[in-house]
């Protein structure tokens, strides 16, 4: 069994993955300028901001897509603490359990609806096949495998009601399903923290609010932790527990949505009020509110 | 008045196209059939036969024209040759004819009226049945275009030659160590092009095959340069030699001695060995690997995301499919008895990777029917001598045209829940490496 890093801070219980300033520069442009957050078991996390924010940047450092120029990224899976930023981009889904989505959603789309979920459970069947050299030769525990990843992808395709659609090649499917099957598919890897790239992103009101009750069953039921990126409002304030809003790579609030949705440094990075304005902007508001 | 305008513009658009055509013609006939080469006494002369491409160029423009106006009709619709429904059809009638066309390979060589010639053929149409079959592992299948295949072609010919020659290694000993050898360098060759994708992939796979054919040319202490290696030894039936003595194979069986024993011997031996790599790439299909590699394929970015660790299952790719390339090498030198640089060729890796494409990327009995069509039609074509090349050509643009993505371009899937159905060619991603 792999051994997490043991030089990797502890942290509290609650805390799943701890984010210390998170730096990401790209030659002479900071995308992520000294963020800082946590994510905690059992809850949902939205990451929100305006275009350009670097709401994605932070999700592809987290996933090991790109690596931080500077930070550290711990996530502690109880026995044991990873240092994310010091494992590579496979092993972050491996070994520490991250999983994710993507904004352009990225199925494989010539294979059919469930060899998408089978291949999101490639490492445990690797090992059943023997490294494929048993599998070759038919043995037979690569066959009881298979079954039991076939009956888990089974019951995902029940969740998301596409158990008819099985054997469809997923590029098939309507874009609000393929949204639900990339889910699904991320889910198949046995993750502890779930990252979605803008989940609901068009999708019609029905499908959101489908989306919305997937998420909290996977909170629920499967006790993974979310941590989304959305522009959605709807979607956000409804089902998250934590909101961390970013503007121009930098953290301008992180606490409860009713916290966040008061915050005046929020309205004025979505109203795009320039630095020297933002006083006044607060000042109206609470003119307002009185 | 206004009809009879659109119908002029549709006369000056047809013309103008047959025009281009023309043109097109006349600069592809001037050389090709305008200049002769002819031997004079005082040497090697052009000789001008203008008539001809006059002629060539007439019969393009007035036809084209004529087609022009009459069955093409401005902005008609690309046609394909195969509807949806017949493609069904015939991906069913392919699962028929496999085991058919299986079993006819096994009957082959004890059917009346087949003689040493259709069994030399057989054994050369195997032989690229079996390079298609490993090299779809790397292109088909995880979609890496590779064209330097006959690169591991030559390690494992080399390989299973000097290795006899030196060590005094049998065959069957030198084969998996051919197969071995050919997948160690796959692997060489894999690390360099990991991060290569596309046309970079390709091009880094094409020196590779050359840099390989100029070292077995110039390292000539040990291959021998282009004299190439002779003498390499022929396989034996289990021990037995194939040799007209008392201990040979024919003595042994009380047979009276024949040359065809051995061709019949190979021809059983690459057919064997053309069903193995069959069977393990239909298995490999089936296993995490294969629906890795078509994954890789497909999008490479979510494979990453998934927790497949792409290197490896890149270099695995390359891997299986050279060593497939050094079975079928040393089979090849073991035929041929020598072998030089003459034989591994760019030309053969194209070959190969033609075999692979017209068949249907992925696809196994694509690949098989496309090698008997490319090899086992290009020894029929010998009659027609110069035209071969053209007729050739012609066929492969017009197998394009009509089906772009290969003979068989659907994708039968590995796993099904309640019933398997075939996907559209239109929906599998090519490979971008």
């Amino acid at each position: 069994m792999s051994r997490g890093h043991p030089d990797a801070p502890t942290l509290p219980d609650d805390v799943l993955l701890r984010v210390e300033r998170l730096t990401m520069r790209f030659g002479g442009l900071v995308a992520v300028n000294a963020v800082s957050f946590d994510v905690r078991r059992g809850e949902i996390t939205a990451l929100i901001g305006p275009n350009g924010a670097g709401k994605t940047t932070v999700f592809n450092c987290i996933t090991g897509f790109y690596k931080p120029t500077v930070g550290r990224l711990t996530l502690n899976r109880g026995d044991q603490s990873f240092l994310l930023e010091r494992l590579r981009d496979h092993e972050i889904s491996r070994r520490a359990g991250i999983a994710r989505t993507f904004q352009n959603i990225r199925l494989f789309g010539g294979m059919t609806v469930l060899e998408n979920l089978l291949v999101a459970q490639h490492a445990p069947l690797m090992k059943a096949s023997g490294m494929t050299v048993l599998g070759v030769l038919r043995f037979p525990g690569f066959a009881k495998a298979e079954r039991a990843a076939i009956e888990k992808a089974k019951g995902w395709l029940e969740r998301i009601g596409l158990i008819d659609r099985a054997d469809d090649p997923a590029a098939d499917l309507p874009y609000g399903d393929q949204r639900r099957l990339e889910i699904a598919r991320a889910m198949c890897t046995d993750p502890v923290v779930l990252c979605l790239d803008e989940p609901a992103a068009g999708l019609n009101p029905s499908e959101s609010a489908d989306l919305n009750a997937l998420l909290r069953s996977i909170r629920a039921e499967d006790g993974v932790a979310v941590l989304l990126i959305e522009h959605d409002m709807s979607v956000v304030m409804e089902i998250s527990d934590h909101v961390v809003v970013l503007d121009y790579g930098r953290l301008i609030c992180d606490g409860t949505p009713a916290l966040v949705r008061e915050d005046p440094k929020v309205i004025a990075a979505y109203l795009g009020v320039d630095d020297e304005e933002v006083e006044q902007v607060e000042r109206e508001i609470e003119e307002r509110a009185s | 008045m206004s009809a009879r305008a659109a119908g002029g513009a549709a006369f000056a658009e047809a013309l103008r196209d047959a025009g281009v055509a023309g043109l097109i013609t006349l600069g592809l006939a001037a050389p090709m059939l305008g200049l002769v080469t002819v031997t004079k006494p005082e040497g090697l002369k052009l000789d001008p036969h203008w008539p001809r491409v006059a002629v060539a160029v007439a019969i393009v423009f007035v036809g084209r024209l004529i087609l022009n106006l009459t069955i093409w009709k401005p902005g008609r619709p690309p046609k394909t040759l195969v509807k949806p429904k017949l493609e069904a059809r015939l991906s069913k009638l392919a699962k028929l004819l496999a085991p058919a066309a299986i079993l006819f390979a096994i009957a082959l060589p004890f059917l009346p009226g087949v003689e040493r010639y259709a069994v030399d053929l057989g054994i050369l149409v195997l032989t690229y049945v079996m390079l298609g079959w490993g090299l779809n592992i790397v292109v088909g299948l995880a979609g890496l275009l590779d064209l330097g295949y006959v690169a591991f072609y030559a390690v494992g010919a080399y390989s299973y030659a000097l290795l006899a020659q030196h060590f005094g290694l049998g065959f069957w000993a030198c084969l998996p160590l051919a197969g071995i050898l050919a997948a160690f360098w796959g692997v060489l060759l894999g690390f360099p092009v990991l991060r290569l994708r596309g046309d970079y992939l390709a091009i880094v796979t094409l020196a590779f095959g050359e840099i390989i054919r100029l070292v077995l040319l110039n390292w000539y202490w040990v291959t021998g340069g282009p004299n190439g290696i002779t003498g390499i030894p022929r396989p034996s039936f289990f021990g037995l030699e194939f040799k007209a003595g008392p201990d040979g194979f024919a003595a042994t069986f009380g047979l009276p001695f024949s040359g065809l024993h051995r061709i019949i011997f190979l021809y059983y031996l690459i057919l064997a060995l053309a069903l193995i790599t069959n069977y393990v790439v239909i298995r490999l299909r089936r296993l995490p690997i294969g629906r890795a590699w078509e994954a890789l394929r497909e999008d490479e970015i979510a494979c990453r995301s998934l927790g497949i660790n792409t290197v490896n299952t890149k270099l695995t790719a390359f891997a299986l499919g050279a060593m497939f390339a050094g079975f079928a090498g040393s089979f090849f030198a073991t035929r041929q008895g020598f072998i030089s640089p003459e034989s591994f060729v760019f030309m053969e890796s194209a070959l190969i990777l033609a075999i692979v494409v017209l068949g249907g990327m992925g696809s196994q009995f694509g690949v098989a029917v496309a090698a008997l069509v490319m090899i086992g039609g290009f020894e029929l074509f010998r009659e027609f001598k110069d035209y071969r090349l053209i007729v050739f050509g012609a066929v492969m643009v017009l197998i394009m045209v009509w089906r772009p993505r290969g003979l068989v371009s659907t994708r039968s899937p590995t796993v099904f829940l309640k019933e398997k159905k075939a996907i559209s060619g239109s929906l599998v991603q090519e490979g971008q490496g």
